[in-house]
Formats: C-alpha cells, sequence, structure tokens
C-alpha cells in the first residue's frame, strides 16, 4: 500500500511541476475531467492524436521552409492547425510559439519563421516526452492497484 | 472851496469820463448781484458744502456791494436827499459786512486748505494699499504655482519629466536667466550637464563630483549661494557686461524607481543626488530673497522619505496591480455585457477575503485623504461562499470607490450582512422578489459615506451608461461613466438588486446592493492544485444529437468528449460537404469550428438546407476570438449562439442549456 501513496504522491508532485512550468494549462485539466468509467483512456487518446497530428505538421512545415518561393498562406494554415490542436490538450507553451510563428508568417519572415520551427520542435519534443512520463507514472499507479487521484 | 453834491459838476466838459463811470457803475452792479445767484445755483447742487452761512454772508457782502455801485448811479446827477441817506446806509453796511467777512475768511481759508491735504494723503495711501496688494497677489499665485508644480511631480514618476518640470516652471516663476541640471553619471564619479534651460543641446560638460562647492551643496536641503564662477555655474558665455546674476544651488535627491523590489528597500545612505543650479538675470540689481530659497528647497526636495505607511501603501500597490489590470480588463470587456453572453464565474471563494482585499485596495487613497474606513462584517456572515468572486469584487470595488472619489471629507462604511426576509422587503425595489431557500443566501452591502451627497432626482441617470452628472464630475473625472452600469448588471445576474439612496447634496449618499450566494457543502472543499470536482454524473442532455464539425482532429476529439460527457450523441464531421451530408433533423445541435475556411460557408449552407426554422438544428460557433469581425460574421450567418475557445464543460452546458431553453420558449409561442 505504501508504494501505491508513494507512486500517486510522485505523480501529483510532477504534475503540479508540469503546471507550474507552464507545459500544461487548465485545458489539460478540463481533458481530465471528461475521462470517466464510461471513457477510461480519454485523455491518452486524445494526447496521442495530438502526437500524431504534430508531428504530421511538423514535416510538413519544414518541407514548405526548404521550398525556393515559400508558400506563405501554406504555412500559416499548418500554423493554425498547430496552435489549435496544442490549445484544445492545453500544451501552452507549443501554443505561444505558434502565435509569434504567425506573425512572422504575416511578415514573410523567413528567418524568424524557421527559428520559430527549430523553437515548436523543441518545444513540441520537451512537452511529448513530459506527457509519455506522466502517463508512465499513471500505468505505473495503476498497476499497484491505486487509483489516479484526479477528480474523475 | 467845498464841493457840494447837489451844485453842477466840478468838471462840465467830462461827459465822455461821466458817462463811462456810469456804464461800469451799471455793470458792476449787474456783476455783483448775479454772483451771488450763481453761488445760490451751485451750492444747492452739491450737497455736502460745509459752510453755507459763510454764503450768506459772502452774499450779503456782495448784494450790497452791488447795491452802493447801483445807487452811486442815481450820484451823477441832481439827487435829492433820500438817495443820499439811502446811499450812504447802504456804504455803511457794505463797510460792516465786508470786514466781518474779511475776518471770518481767516477762519475758513486754512480749513479749506487743510481738506486739499487731508485728501493728497488719502490719495497716498490708496496707492500705497495698490501696490501691496500687487504684491501679494504675486505671492500667492507663485504659491499656487508651487502647489499644481509639486502636484503635478508627486503624480508623475517619470523621473526625466519630473525634473524637467521642475526647471521649466522655476525658470518661469522666478524669472531666471538659466536653469541647469547637473545628473551623476553611471559610475557616480562625476556630475554630467543633462538639462538647461535657455540653451538647445547642452554639451556633455561633466564635472567631477568631489569639488568641495559640491559637497557643501549636497550635504543639506537648503539652497546655497555660490560663486558665479564656480564650475558648476559657468554655464555660457558671460553675456552682460557687468555683474552676472546670483547663483543658487540646491541639491535633488533621486530615488531609482527601476530598481524597485517589494522587500528590498533601497537604503538611505546610497542616496544620489542632482545638483540644480538656478542663475538670476545678470546685470540686474536683484537678490535672492528668503522666500524664493525657500521655494526651490521645497521644490527640488520631492521625494522625501517615505514614511512607513507609505512604504506600506507603495508596496500595497504593487502587489495588487496584477489584480487590478486583471479586473480592469475584464471591465472593458463590454461586448460580452452587451450581447448578454456574460455568463457568471461561479466558484467556492472567501467573502471575508473579498471584503479585505478591496479595503486594502482602497486603504491608500483614504489614508491620503484622511477619510476614516470601517469595515463591518456581520458575525453570521459566512466566510465561504459561491459566486462570481471577481465580479463580486469588482463591484464593491467600484461602490467603495465612488464613495471615496466623491467625499472630501467626513468617514466611509462598508457594511455586509445577511439579508433576512425584512430587510429584503425593504429593499424599495419594484419587482425584486427575492426566493430565500437552503442552499443559497443573500447578501446585504452597504457603502455609506458623507461626501458630495447627489439630488434624489438625479438617482435614476447614475445607471445610465456614459452619462456623467454633472453636478458629480469633478475636474479630473476620467471615465467613460460605465462603472455603475456594469455594476448594476452584474448586481442583476446574481439575481440581486442595487440602489442608491441621498437624501440631497451635500448630505453624503448610502449604496446598497443585494446578490445571491450559493452556500458551499462542507463536503467540497478542497485544497488541491486542480479543479474542484464539480458533479458530473447528472447528464445534462441525455440522448440530445449534435453534430461537430471541425477540421482539427484533436479539438475535434476533445469537442466531442465534452459533449459525451453532458450526455449528448455526437457525430463528428472535418468537412462542409460531410457535414451537410450527414446532418439530419434529428440533430438537435450543430457545433461549427469557425476559425476554419469552410466555417461559416456550412452555417450558411445549413440555413439553407434547412428552411423552416423549426427543423433546423441550432448553430453553435466554437471561436478562439471575440473580436467585433467574428462575431458580426456569426451574426451574418445566422448562428445561434458563440462559445469561446478554450471552453470548459460548464460553459458548454450552460450554453447549450440557454439556447435549448430559448428554442423551446420559441416553439411555445
Amino acid at each position: 500500500m505504501d508504494s501505491v501513496v508513494q507512486l500517486q504522491r510522485q505523480l501529483v508532485d510532477y504534475t503540479v511541476q508540469l503546471f507550474n512550468e507552464g507545459f500544461l494549462d487548465d485545458q489539460f485539466n478540463q481533458l481530465q475531467q471528461l475521462q470517466d468509467e464510461s471513457n477510461p483512456d480519454f485523455v491518452v487518446e486524445v494526447v496521442t492524436l495530438f502526437f500524431e497530428d504534430s508531428e504530421r505538421l511538423l514535416d510538413e512545415l519544414a518541407k514548405a521552409l526548404e521550398q525556393q518561393s515559400v508558400d506563405y498562406t501554406k504555412i500559416d494554415a499548418h500554423v493554425h492547425q498547430l496552435k489549435g490542436s496544442s490549445s484544445s490538450i492545453g500544451a501552452q507553451r507549443v501554443q505561444k510559439v505558434c502565435i509569434g510563428f504567425r506573425n512572422f508568417c504575416e511578415e514573410r519572415n523567413i528567418e524568424g519563421c524557421q527559428k520559430c520551427l527549430h523553437q515548436v520542435k523543441r518545444e513540441y519534443s520537451l512537452v511529448k516526452t513530459k506527457l509519455e512520463t506522466l502517463f508512465k507514472l499513471e500505468r505505473k499507479v495503476l498497476a499497484a492497484g491505486g487509483s489516479i487521484p484526479w477528480p474523475m | 472851496m467845498e464841493s457840494c453834491n447837489c451844485i453842477e459838476p466840478q468838471w462840465p466838459a467830462e461827459e465822455l469820463l461821466m458817462k463811462y463811470q456810469y456804464i461800469s457803475d451799471f455793470f458792476i452792479a449787474l456783476a455783483y448781484f448775479s454772483i451771488p445767484l450763481e453761488l445760490i445755483y451751485f451750492v444747492k447742487k452739491s450737497a455736502v458744502f460745509p459752510y453755507r452761512w459763510v454764503l450768506v454772508q459772502f452774499g450779503a457782502f456782495i448784494v450790497l456791494c452791488g447795491a452802493t455801485h447801483l445807487i452811486s448811479l442815481w450820484t451823477f446827477n441832481m439827487h435829492s436827499r433820500t438817495v443820499a441817506v439811502v446811499m450812504t446806509t447802504a456804504k455803511v453796511l457794505t463797510a460792516a459786512v465786508s470786514c466781518a467777512t474779511a475776518l471770518m475768511l481767516v477762519h475758513i481759508i486754512p480749513d479749506l486748505l487743510s481738506v486739499k491735504t487731508r485728501e493728497l494723503f488719502l490719495k497716498n495711501k490708496a496707492a500705497e494699499l495698490d501696490r501691496e496688494m500687487g504684491l501679494i497677489r504675486t505671492q500667492e499665485e507663485t504659491g499656487r504655482h508651487v502647489r499644481m508644480l509639486t502636484h503635478e511631480i508627486r503624480s508623475t514618476l517619470d523621473r526625466h519629466t519630473i525634473l524637467k518640470t521642475t526647471l521649466v516652471e522655476l525658470g518661469r516663476t522666478l524669472a531666471l536667466e538659466e536653469c541647469a541640471l547637473w545628473m551623476p553619471t553611471r559610475t557616480g564619479l562625476e556630475l554630467q550637464l543633462s538639462y538647461t534651460l535657455r540653451q538647445q543641446n547642452p554639451v556633455g560638460y561633466t564635472v567631477p563630483i568631489q569639488l568641495p562647492v559640491i559637497n557643501q551643496v549636497f550635504s543639506s536641503n537648503h539652497a546655497l549661494k555660490i560663486s558665479p564662477n564656480s564650475p558648476v555655474a559657468r554655464l555660457r558665455p558671460l553675456s552682460g557686461k557687468y555683474m552676472p546674476g546670483e547663483v543658487v544651488a540646491v541639491r535633488v535627491p533621486l530615488l531609482h524607481l527601476s530598481n524597485f523590489q517589494i522587500n528590498d528597500w533601497p537604503e538611505l545612505s546610497t542616496r544620489r543626488y542632482a545638483l540644480m543650479v538656478l542663475m538670476l538675470p545678470s546685470d540686474s540689481a536683484r537678490q535672492w530673497h528668503v522666500h524664493e530659497l525657500e521655494l526651490v528647497e521645497v521644490v527640488a526636495d520631492q521625494e522625501t522619505e517615505l514614511t512607513p505607511e507609505q512604504r506600506l501603501m507603495v508596496e500595497t500597490i504593487l502587489k495588487s496591480s496584477n489584480l487590478l489590470a486583471t479586473l480592469i480588463n475584464d471591465v472593458l470587456d463590454l461586448s460580452k455585457l452587451e450581447d448578454g453572453s456574460l455568463r457568471l464565474d461561479l466558484g467556492s471563494f472567501n467573502l471575508h477575503t473579498v471584503f479585505r482585499e478591496v479595503l486594502n485596495l482602497i486603504k491608500p487613497i483614504t489614508s491620503v485623504k484622511k477619510l476614516p474606513v470601517t469595515l463591518n462584517l456581520a458575525p453570521d456572515l459566512p466566510v465561504y461562499a459561491i459566486g462570481d468572486e471577481k465580479r463580486l469584487m469588482q463591484t464593491i470595488l467600484n461602490v467603495a470607490g465612488n464613495a471615496v472619489k466623491f467625499s472630501k471629507e467626513g468617514s466611509i462604511s462598508i457594511t455586509a450582512f445577511v439579508a433576512n426576509s425584512e430587510s429584503l422587503r425593504d429593499s424599495r425595489a419594484p419587482g425584486f422578489f427575492p426566493v430565500l431557500s437552503d442552499d443559497h443566501f443573500y447578501l446585504r452591502v452597504q457603502v455609506k459615506d458623507a461626501g458630495q451627497g447627489i439630488n434624489p432626482q438625479d438617482i435614476p441617470k447614475l445607471f445610465t451608461k456614459f452619462v456623467h452628472n454633472q453636478a458629480l464630475a469633478t475636474r479630473n473625472s476620467s471615465g467613460s461613466g460605465l462603472g455603475l452600469a456594469i455594476c448594476k448588471r452584474f448586481v442583476n445576474l446574481m439575481e440581486g438588486h442595487f440602489w442608491i439612496e441621498s437624501e440631497g447634496l451635500g448630505k453624503g449618499c448610502m449604496a446598497i446592493f443585494i446578490v445571491k450566494l450559493g452556500i458551499p457543502e462542507k463536503t467540497s472543499e478542497s485544497k488541491n492544485p486542480f479543479l474542484p470536482k464539480a458533479n458530473h454524473g447528472q447528464t445534462a442532455f441525455p440522448g440530445l444529437k449534435v453534430l461537430v464539425l471541425d477540421e482539427n482532429g484533436v479539438s475535434r476529439m476533445a469537442t466531442k468528449g465534452l459533449l459525451v460527457q453532458l450526455g449528448c450523441d455526437v457525430t463528428t464531421v472535418s468537412s462542409r460537404d460531410e457535414c451537410l451530408h450527414v446532418v439530419s433533423q434529428d440533430h438537435k445541435v450543430v457545433c461549427i469550428d469557425v476559425c476554419m475556411p469552410d466555417g461559416f460557408e456550412a452555417a450558411a449552407r445549413l440555413h439553407e438546407k434547412f428552411t423552416k426554422n423549426h427543423e433546423r438544428p441550432l448553430i453553435v460557433a466554437l471561436t478562439g476570438n471575440t473580436d467585433k469581425v467574428t462575431k458580426e460574421n456569426c451574426m451574418r450567418v445566422g448562428m445561434d449562439g458563440v462559445i469561446l475557445k478554450p471552453f470548459s464543460v460548464d460553459k458548454m452546458r450552460s450554453v447549450l442549456s440557454d439556447l435549448l431553453e430559448h428554442r423551446v420558449l420559441f416553439e411555445a409561442m
């Protein structure tokens, strides 16, 4: 029983840390609230979809920026999508970079765009790692027989 | 040989002489008779002649003289004894009167002369008083100028503006030839000339800070006279041929507001000073007066040591600036209020803390204005309540702020208690029917002040947007006149009532509002950083068929999950065509993400597809912008509702329930 409590505490601490560091915001809480017995893997499903979506978008973005004549409209559309997805799951830092990215697109600033792409890739991989760790912790807690200490 | 008047004249040949004498005598008589007439006429006109009896005497004297001359007309020829007698009488009388007059004049003339002297004396006195008045007036104006200047200085925190303004105003007030400011450089070892009044671009002169004259000035807070030849005063080539005007220097303490940290007050020992040098016009005999020096000292020493009270106040201001900024942003979001889409953010909060925070926020101003403020919370007032904490605080803050703004003196009291049925009925609100129940209570807040008061007839106008009551508008009234209208709106949203009572101008006023707040259950107080869980067990809309149109897979899934949580039966589509293909009469609601390019078009097509209103599903726009363009587009294509992303379960629930209600009402009609 002790280990369950410890694992739970670990999970809570880790989550609080993610919030404090700005990786996640309130929207993530909203998603957690939607998970219940009838829908036990809701959050994981949404986040997985987010990962797939974002990776696809990041590839597209990299390709588009390498073109000879850059199509800023297309880039803007991709970034808009990425911004939408990240805000839906509460990936705050990714969302913030996207906002700056869109500004550079409007200005047609190629260097700014490339810088933002780097940034967004970095933030994305950071948040992906963090979320994967989070889910691993959750699975551990469940495996040890405990329940996730979230309002569910 | 004795001459006899009754015999022929002695010189029979002097007819001419006789004739002239005759004529002259006649005219003399005429003149003599007319002079008293003139005198009487003019004296009658003047009211203040003090010597009337002198006039009588004078008049008599003249009349008699005239008579004498008149009578002598008859003596040129043969005349009877009667004439001679009359003539003699007249002459005797004349003699008597004229002697009396001569004697009397001796008394009168000095008197008359002294009147003139007194008049001259009074005139001089009046001229002197005029001069003194002029002096007093200039002093008063200078004083007023200084007060205005210090007020302006205190109200700005920009160091450069402060110092520049100081120089300009001092130069103007004291009619200085030159006014210069030397600021310490970064290293602190030199003073650099940073601003002068008359010269356009002061070249960067620097002087070492360790000069004896500078040390002398920095060591006291008085304005000291310095030599015009000292390095800080030699600012321009000597313009006058003679003496340069007297020069005075004073220190100006500098407070580094940029290095401000809340708990780390800058030490007084590391105070830095700037040097202000003031020069009187050269070639003039003007000298520095004591009151001018005092003026300079007062103006230069604006940033005096803060007392512990002031320190606390500044800390409070800094700490709560964030809170204020959020409050202000909310209040300005009128668009939400206007279209009625404002929803209260209900949550559990500490009611007592709200009042204390409001008190802390208004304390700085009330201390400065010396208005005692008391807060009375009834002992039975619940500590925790359920309601919109932010908006309740805004309302209380606005009302208390108004009380402070419109009071020059007197105390302000804020009272809060639970309203029982009696005080509810006493609410003077026709149409306010409070319903008491177990899980709600009515909070009654009264803010009483002893300030300007309001004419009872003007009270209804107070709640009108953008209307400033002329009697209440102060000189510096900034603010768009929205405050009370917004507060009333908030109070209405909280199912309450807001009114103001005043007995009239100058009799203060009392603002009262009653709002409905929920009583939290004991169990749901949680301290964990996540949201307190609301009971999702109940499904709000069992089986409601909803169609979600969103291009973005992730947000589509999130929206679906949310609606499923509310018990809806959700279908998702990712393109406009798919949406039109799938939609049917069974779908009651269609949620469309309008950030996607086809969003609005999809809505328009839906309208086309369902021509009859009652068959058409409700269309809800999901958007991340509240700007006007988006709103207008939504209106244009006929959206029934708008939800802001990111949205929560509660928001979705309330929007859907409102929408469905309206639809129901619509059909019932």
